[in-house]
């Protein structure tokens, strides 16, 4: 028997002689080759077999290394001033990144407030009311914005706030962060809605309850978990942003609580101080990193824990 | 009232479309000075002098990509590996935690992948890496020169590591959609696990693994900070892979809240259009199913 096969438009003939009653069909386990199979191919098995274990081996090692890493320098340099101090000036010991801690959500919260509601008012829009060319090019559009390099947003934010406050500023950060959620987020809420049944928006309006009311109090409120699932995910994915933050909320070494003022960040502070020919500094960068990641993680896992409890568990 | 809410939801929609004329907007504007100045010659001079008001980009665009192809080098076949072993070979207990903990992989910010790099991976690269390549390659050229542990191949390195997960994640969904019954068909007539893989699985999903590289492609061109902590930043461009180098996204995180001057700065915005009008086109690739080639 032979069969033809190609593989990047090289064409080779394969010929197998395995007999065909023998061949497990039933699922792709089939662990051991038919007895005729010659040693040769079963060798090349085997050894493919090899090869896939070891590319998994390699990639664990470096994601081991780096969660090891972060546990072990992290947890060596945290303590309680770091959570409670502002930075100490070069050469002093001691000190923490309060402000920066207190400024990242500061700034996340800037972002949220303006990229949440336009993000789920976008995907509202797309799933209720954009069957049509007009959607369809919104929906592309946000693919597009999906993919911008976020240090491009950050020049952005910078020609549309910056320039125009004259100094960096809170403001500008947490527009930047926006612009980067609105996409994501419009076009996980417009998945979620479309999961609701059409069935449930019917039985809405065949009450008597006006599109708006139905949209706002049936179907979103049923998609709910999905929809803050989405709007989790696009927010562990600015929380560590560094780029957009490096020339629009540009930094402090104190307290800032002002939106015209430039402000202090978690990841910009981590980069800083890793950059810095200062032990002290590194140190302080690697406890900066553990708070960021436990951040993170601590967002991602509520949404598991959300997902776990059903996406749709209101329309059960 | 429904009207209203109608267009109050339209009025979100647009505010996608306003940020897409906004960013345009706002680089084409505020690049004109630079390109005025020096027109398409801005991508080829090699000459970063903003001393004398004198720009050329060629060692940004250099950098970028040659850091990205050394990604996508060591990138591809363990992601594509790791693909591979995830739905085909692995015990089952075994599938749920790797898929996971590659996905934690890809959430890990770039500055925490920077920092480790700076602390871990250099000094490995310093001390045992890059002498070992240059004794065993040091003939082809690629692999001469002092070893700095900071520099090209760094880059490349981290690049690598965030990629694999997007690479090997798509490429994962693409091989669990091929239909059960070619792998059948396959193993029907006879062939061993590795040939059913490659004759019934991997030919059909050609097509969605391409385009997993591509978004990893899109990633690793315009990641920013890993890159900017472990490359060097030198605008040169040197043929050693220990040299140290610069990428586009590098100068702009460096330089751009420093830049003096408006053609200074109108150069550094040039530099951020040209790579997002470049990846722009690698957002296409968002559903693994219309990759799979069926005949």
């Amino acid at each position: 028997m032979r069969l033809r096969a190609s593989w990047f438009g090289q064409s080779r003939v394969v010929s197998l002689r395995g007999r065909m009653s023998e061949a497990k069909v039933s699922s792709a386990k089939a662990r051991s080759a038919p007895p005729q199979v010659s040693v040769w191919r079963r060798f090349v098995n085997h050894l493919m077999t090899g090869v896939a274990v070891l590319t998994v081996l390699i990639v664990l090692v470096p994601l081991v290394a780096i969660f090891g890493y972060l546990l072990y320098k992290g947890f060596g340099s945290i303590n309680w001033a770091f959570l409670t101090q502002t930075p100490k000036p070069v050469g002093e010991p001691g000190g923490g990144m309060a402000n920066a801690i207190v400024g990242s959500m500061f700034i996340l919260a800037i972002g949220s407030l303006i990229g949440v509601p336009l993000g789920i008012g976008a995907g509202i829009y797309l799933s209720e009311y954009g069957r049509n060319r007009f959607g369809d090019a919104i929906r592309f559009i946000s693919d597009v914005l999906n993919g911008v390099p976020s240090i491009v947003i950050g020049i952005v934010a910078y020609g549309v706030v910056v320039l125009r406050q004259k100094h960096f500023s809170a403001l500008a950060g947490g527009f930047a962060l926006a612009i980067m959620m609105i996409p994501t987020i419009a076009r996980t809420t417009e998945q979620m809605l479309l999961l609701v049944p059409q069935a449930i928006r019917e039985a809405a309006y065949g009450l008597g309850i006006p599109r708006w009311r139905a949209t706002l109090s049936i179907t979103l409120r049923t998609a709910t978990s999905g929809v803050i699932t989405g709007v989790m995910l696009a927010f562990a994915r600015v929380a560590g942003e560094t780029a957009p933050l490096l020339f629009t909320a540009f930094g402090n070494q104190f307290w800032n609580l002002r939106l015209d003022q430039p402000t202090a960040a978690l990841p910009l502070q981590i980069f800083t101080y890793a950059i810095s020919p200062f032990d002290e500094w590194h140190r302080q960068a690697w406890a900066g990193a553990l708070v960021l990641i436990v951040l993170i993680v601590g967002a991602v896992a509520a949404v598991r824990i959300a997902v776990s409890r059903g996406t749709l568990a209101g329309a059960r | 009232m429904d009207t209203g809410f109608r267009l109050a939801m339209l009025a979100c929609a647009l505010a996608v479309l306003g940020i897409l004329g906004l960013i345009v907007y706002e680089l084409i504007t505020r690049s004109a000075l630079s390109w005025h100045a020096f027109g398409p010659k801005f991508f080829f001079g090699s000459d970063w002098n903003p001393v004398e008001d004198q720009y050329g980009a060629l060692p940004f665009v250099y950098g970028t990509i040659v850091s990205s192809i050394l990604a996508l080098l060591i990138a591809i076949p363990l992601s594509v590996g790791v693909a591979v072993f995830i739905t085909e070979m692995c015990p089952k207990w075994l599938k749920g935690p790797l898929s996971f903990f590659t996905e934690l992989l890809a959430a890990i910010p770039s500055v925490i992948y920077g920092l480790w790099a700076i602390f871990v991976l250099v000094p490995l690269l310093r001390t045992d890496v890059e002498p070992a390549l240059a004794k065993t390659l040091g003939w082809t050229g690629l692999f001469s020169g002092a070893p700095y542990g900071i520099g090209m191949l760094a880059a490349g390195t981290i690049l690598a590591i965030m990629i694999i997960p997007i690479i090997s994640s798509i490429t994962r969904e693409v091989l669990s959609v091929v239909p059960q019954n070619q792998r059948e068909g396959v193993l029907a007539l006879g062939a061993t696990r590795w040939e059913m893989i490659r004759i019934g699985v991997l030919r059909n999903a050609r097509a969605g693994i391409v385009g997993g590289i591509i978004l990893g492609l899109g990633r690793a061109l315009g990641e920013t900070m890993a890159v900017t902590m472990v490359i060097g930043n030198r605008p040169e461009i040197a043929k050693s892979l220990f040299a140290p180098g610069y990428t586009m996204a590098s100068v702009l995180a460096n330089e751009f809240s420093e830049a003096t001057g408006d053609l200074y700065l109108s150069a550094l915005i040039e530099i951020g259009l040209a790579p997002w009008l470049a990846f722009s086109p690698t957002n296409s690739a968002k559903q693994p199913e219309t990759f799979i080639c069926r005949r």
